[in-house]
């Protein structure tokens, strides 16, 4: 069993031709993934990488996809976001950053609402090591193993992931929330598949300031979460008002420091690591 | 985007959001016959302008010329006045508060509605703040409006006013893509709810598909602007050493170890998911013309591959003529290869984050 996607899971990916899209639908099929076809209006006919393109979503349906990577300019996300979903594809994983704030909340309530799971946008998507991959995590990172990953950031993600493999904590999945301000999946979301997932024992939250995710958060973990949790905060040093890079990232109106995040962890018996490459440490002393 | 008043302003009217007959004046020159009291507002992007003396008002237009002067003049917690809106006076009955804004918690849009307004909304107590959490598959039908007036003590006419300005509102906020559009005050005037103040903010990755709006300049230093118009994530802090990473995360962590560390971040930069020798090298002109005394670069290669990263610094440090420190962190695809040719170019470089710091730091004690 795994979180979201496994290896039987049919992926298509939408923007299949663009540079983007191509080089890491190449990524994937070398982790394993089920790259079964590709959709880029105009370039039907093409093949990727021996995966065919097709002109629309519900051309590739032969295929019997099951989730979708989406990598087109962000001014067409929402119109290739529904063509998936309209489509009945279950999972729709945006990779692409900049999209509309109004876009993402239309995406998200239809998803919500009819039963599709998205994850992002501007995130580096899910990864169940030894099974399959969507989205743009470093291949080489990765260990199989227990210990479940949630991260708001990409980059950060590598870095802890990364750390985790090194100290010998292979990973059941990794997911990238997304670094925006709507997105598909929240803590909350993610914490309630570990829990219930048998390959995972232990579970790490990389968190940033901006938003209440990471308190909302402690309290489910407080109220319902029996594996063992540690986390991460990025953003400690940032300035009120100004936005570090992602979209959520910004302290507004004085909610949502890193202060309020690591004191809301704290209280529900989550060690906060103080840097990335402690997270190993901070595991050992709560799993194994 | 922040929104002046007076650009808000003319959006509510676009939407049929009642607001007083006025109009805006960038010099004093452009200040109209005065027929009834006026008030002249600052436009300023920042709050608490009435503190600071950037609302006045005039009788006679002699008496209005003279005011506009004195705020056009003025700067307000370090913002330059832009223009004054010049508006009628209204008198007022009462203040109430409302806004709109996406509540990332719930991922919806939310309304907020309080018959106390006229002051900062902080400073309202919850049991005095209705809230109504909209689905945006439904959006804002009358009832929400009839709902929020019950609450609220509209009754009769002010009701039916309240749920138009409501549903008018919802409109713009859904059709300008607005992170917040906030009334305080929504003023009863001679029996009329007036917007007599706006605060929108428009989502900026939206702002392709509103080119009738006017570009107003964030809050951000020259040299963020400048960077920022090159690509690149910049935020100026007040330290002394010039920070590259890649990806919003793992700059802020950097950020955040330097910190830890004793060391002062001059600067945030993303270099972003780039493999790109030139984008390397041309991060640290920004870098630079913030004056650091050390530079640190963190990169964790995963579509980034580390030998173009070194390509990059190593041809930033030969064009650019940089003689202070650099630390180098690089991690990832090609990084040996990478490091090898920072190392023949004279450049300190490590596997990881935190052997990285620790030479910085040594490096800067030394210098001191």
């Amino acid at each position: 069993m795994s979180v979201i996607i496994d290896e039987n899971t049919k992926i298509i990916v939408q923007g299949i031709t663009g540079h983007q899209g191509s080089f890491h639908s190449g990524e994937m099929l070398k982790f394993g993934a089920k790259v079964v076809a590709g959709v880029t209006p105009g370039k039907g006919g093409m093949k990727v990488h021996d995966v065919p393109v097709y002109d629309t979503v519900e051309e590739t349906l032969v295929h019997e996809p099951d989730a979708t990577m989406i990598t087109v300019p962000a001014p067409f996300v929402k119109d290739a976001a529904f063509e998936a979903m309209y489509n009945g594809i279950r999972v729709v994983y945006i990779l692409t950053e900049k999209v509309p704030l109004h876009d993402a909340l239309d995406i998200v309530t239809y998803a919500r609402s009819h039963g599709h799971v998205v994850i992002g946008p501007n995130g580096p998507g899910i990864t169940v090591p030894g099974k399959t991959k969507m989205g743009i995590m470093p291949n080489h990172i990765f260990k199989k193993g227990t210990v479940a990953v949630a991260s708001r950031s990409g980059t950060l993600t590598y870095e802890i992931v990364n750390a985790l493999t090194l100290n010998g904590y292979g990973q059941s999945t990794v997911i990238g929330l997304g670094g925006d301000r709507i997105t598909g999946l929240n803590f909350v979301d993610v914490l309630e598949l570990f829990e219930k997932d048998e390959d995972t024992e232990a579970i790490v939250l990389v968190g940033e300031i901006g938003g209440t995710a990471e308190e909302e958060a402690a309290e489910y973990i407080k109220a319902k979460v029996s594996k063992p949790v540690v986390a991460y905060i990025a953003g400690r040093s940032a300035p009120p008002g100004k936005r570090m890079g992602h979209a959520g990232a910004i302290i507004t109106r004085g909610k949502g420091t890193a202060e309020s995040k690591i004191k809301a962890f704290n209280e529900a018996g989550v060690p906060v690591a103080e840097f990335p490459w402690e997270i190993p440490q901070a595991l050992k002393k709560v799993y194994k | 985007m922040n929104l002046y008043e007076y650009q808000g302003k003319a959006l509510y009217r676009k939407f049929g959001v009642p607001t007083p007959e006025g109009y805006v004046a960038f010099k004093p020159d452009d200040i109209k016959d005065v027929t009834k009291d006026v008030v002249i507002k600052a436009q300023v992007l920042t709050g608490g302008r009435g503190k600071s003396g950037g609302v006045k008002f005039a009788s006679t237009r002699d008496e209005a010329v003279e005011k506009a002067k004195e705020i056009l003049a003025m700067e307000i917690k370090g913002h330059k006045v832009r223009a004054v809106l010049v508006e009628e006076k209204l008198k007022i009955e009462k203040e109430y508060y409302l806004s709109i804004l996406i509540d990332r918690s719930t991922r919806a849009p939310l309304i907020m509605a309080s018959p106390d307004g006229g002051v900062e909304i902080e400073s309202v107590p919850d049991e005095r703040i209705f809230k109504y959490r909209v689905n945006p598959e439904i959006g804002v039908q009358p009832f929400v409006g009839r709902a929020l007036s019950k609450k609220m003590g509209f009754t009769g006419d002010l009701a039916k006013q309240f749920t138009k300005i409501l549903m008018n509102l919802y409109r713009m906020f859904r059709e300008y893509d607005a992170e917040l559009v906030e009334i305080n005050p929504l003023v009863l005037s001679e029996g009329k709810l007036i917007a007599a103040d706006s605060k929108v903010v428009i989502d900026s990755d939206s702002l392709y598909r509103h080119k009738d709006l006017e570009e107003n300049a964030e809050e951000k230093t020259p040299l963020e602007l400048e960077a920022n118009k090159a690509g690149y994530a910049f935020v100026e802090l007040d330290g002394n050493v010039g920070v590259i990473a890649n990806g919003a995360g793992l700059t802020m962590a950097t950020l955040d170890t330097l910190l830890l560390y004793g060391l002062k971040p001059r600067n945030f930069l993303d270099l972003g998911g780039t493999d790109s020798v030139d984008i390397t090298k041309n991060a640290f002109t920004y870098v630079l013309k913030a004056n650091p005394e050390a530079i640190l670069v963190n990169i964790f290669g995963g579509v980034t591959k580390c030998d173009t990263v070194a390509q990059g610094i190593i041809a930033a440090k030969e064009s650019f003529n940089i003689d202070m420190p650099i630390v180098v962190r690089l991690s990832g695809v090609h990084e040996e290869e990478g490091r090898k040719m920072l190392e023949e170019a004279g450049i300190h470089a490590f596997a990881d984050m935190r052997h990285a710091i620790e030479k910085l730091k040594t490096i800067m004690e030394g210098s001191q």
